[in-house]
């Protein structure tokens, strides 16, 4: 459906995408992630005609953008990060003109797609007079107004409360049983929440192309033990837990007064919590607090990105 | 069918821009500053109520130099408020060319800088109340004054899409319009042998002739010219500039 072949922009001396190639299959959610500056807005802009690539191909559908722009525009429905609709104008009336520009005569589509997007009540409102989380529905529909096959939302939940983020999301999954969706976020939680496949990029590259699935169960067979141990310093805490069987690090994430929390990795295929606490009982320590969690996402991406891991 | 959907697109940004136009108040500052000052040239410095000459001479006179400060500040925002708020994204990943943009907004302008003139007519219609009108000069001033509010808009929207910040457009659009309005009056410097020739280039020789009610075609050339290389540049600095 979508094809990036070597995909290269440089602004002046900066290379802000650095020969990308991915390809994505039509009915995939695709979450594009990186931090701040890593390429993925500037990405999504030349997949969307606004940027010209300094080099390489992108196909869309049937149609290069570098040679049918215009038809490449027509099957997208695209939502930028600040979603700048002009402010001076009714929502009704702003989605009226893009489905004119669009060529959408069906006169009831506005209407349900203002259903679709929940902003029905809202339709009479100047646009510069909505919350943060209408104005984002209000661009959902401008996006969708032409029913595209693919969509592309740039940071589509930033600036959002916790529960229109939910909401958002699971429109976006809604919206994503049917048609191809690429989204940008630095927020891994969204990923793993919403999509089925992620491309990590930083520093312009590609540092890992996978599902999300495969990405979690792979590294999922690591353990993080979390405790917070009060009545030792960290350098013995540090020295009985790594004699354990299976421990692969032992660092201190924290620590208040006489409390020290430490994160144990472990790579042991059965649960430790029990050997921790029967170690923090033989020396007299007292276990205040005992969590443990798979690897996550955030660690894997830090570990990608940070450590050099490409 | 193919062309007629490129017209449509063109049309619904023309129409677009109009609605908010009237639903903003800077059009309605800029037509109030515009009929002033054409009333006060009509109604103060003008002839008719000292000598009671039937004409309207001095308001298609000032015209030119009246323009040259409404119509940019028409145009200042057309394209440079897009570039601020950064809707020209959206814009241009819809299905539209530069092309659509740049004729979509121009039209607009032109259509709404010939709104402006409708209420003039009626020092139209007060002087031929008074005196014998000569229909000849009244109808080609109004003729040049369409073509020269479309000239100055196509300018306008020119200095509109080279900067974010839309008094620096307002001045470039009012530098270039004076520029062409005063060469006129610069003629004078210079040596006989090239006057001509710089006198083509100048506004004011063929507004006035159209004015006079002589529509020749090469004036009319003249400013279609213009706005064509005005267009054209906008077209080309939407492309370049992203």
């Amino acid at each position: 459906m979508i094809s990036v072949r070597e995909l290269t922009r440089h602004y002046g001396d900066l290379v802000a995408v650095n020969n990308l190639t991915f390809t994505i299959r039509k009915g995939e959610i695709t979450g594009l992630l990186g931090p701040n500056g890593a390429g993925k807005t500037t990405t999504l802009r030349m997949l969307t005609c606004y940027l010209t690539p300094t080099s390489g191909v992108v196909s869309i559908g049937d149609f290069r953008v570098d040679e049918d722009p215009i038809a490449v525009r027509e099957i997208i429905g695209y939502l930028p990060e600040s979603v700048p609709i002009y402010g001076d104008m009714v929502v009704y009336d702003y989605l009226k003109y893009v489905a004119d520009i669009r060529g959408v005569t069906d006169p009831g589509r506005i209407r349900e797609i203002a259903e679709l997007c929940g902003i029905s009540e809202i339709m009479h409102k100047n646009v510069e007079e909505l919350s943060k989380g209408y104005r984002q529905r209000v661009g959902l529909a401008h996006a969708m107004i032409h029913d595209p096959e693919i969509l592309i939302l740039d940071e589509p939940t930033s600036g959002l409360d916790p529960n229109q983020i939910v909401e958002i999301r699971n429109l976006i999954r809604e919206i994503g049983k049917t048609k191809t969706i690429i989204l940008s976020t630095h927020i891994l939680s969204e990923v793993e929440a919403t999509c089925d496949r992620v491309i990590i990029i930083n520093e312009g590259r590609i540092v890992k192309d996978s599902t999300v699935d495969a990405i979690t169960s792979s590294h999922g067979s690591e353990i993080v033990i979390h405790a917070t141990i009060g009545g030792a310093d960290f350098p013995s805490i540090e020295a009985a837990i790594r004699k354990l069987d299976g421990v692969a690090h032992v660092s201190q994430t924290g620590g208040e007064g006489d409390l020290v929390t430490v994160e144990v990795q472990t790579n042991a295929a059965s649960d430790l919590r029990p050997m921790i606490f029967h170690t923090a009982a033989e020396n007299g320590w007292v276990l205040y607090e005992m969590a443990r969690d798979a690897m996550t996402l955030e660690r894997i991406f830090r570990d990608l990105t940070i450590g050099g891991g490409a | 069918m193919k062309s007629r959907g490129y017209f449509r697109k063109m049309l619904v940004i023309m129409n677009k821009e109009l609605t908010v136009y009237f639903t903003t108040p800077i059009a309605y500052i800029v037509f109030a500053a515009f009929l002033l000052t054409t009333g006060f040239y009509f109604f103060v410095l003008s002839p008719f109520f000292f000598f009671g000459q039937a004409e309207l001479r001095e308001f298609f006179d000032a015209l030119p130099v009246i323009f040259s400060i409404t119509v940019p500040a028409v145009t200042m925002r057309l394209i440079s408020e897009e570039r601020h708020t950064g809707s020209l994204e959206i814009l241009m990943t819809l299905p539209v060319t530069s092309l659509d943009v740049a004729m979509g907004k121009f039209l607009a302008a032109t259509v709404f800088v010939s709104l402006m003139l409708v209420p003039t007519l009626m020092y139209v219609v007060t002087v031929s109340i008074v005196g014998s009108l000569d229909p000849g000069p009244v109808a080609g001033g109004y003729i040049g004054a369409v073509l020269l509010g479309a000239t100055f808009s196509s300018i306008g929207v020119f200095a509109s899409s080279i900067s974010k910040n839309q008094i620096i457009a307002f001045m470039i659009g009012v530098g270039i319009c004076i520029t062409l309005t005063m060469i006129d009056y610069f003629l004078f410097f210079l040596p006989a042998g090239i006057v001509k020739a710089f006198q083509y280039f100048g506004l004011g020789y063929h507004f006035k002739n159209i004015s006079k009610g002589i529509i020749d075609t090469r004036d009319i050339i003249y400013f279609l010219s213009i706005i064509a290389v005005a267009v054209l540049g906008t077209v080309k600095i939407i492309e370049e500039r992203r």
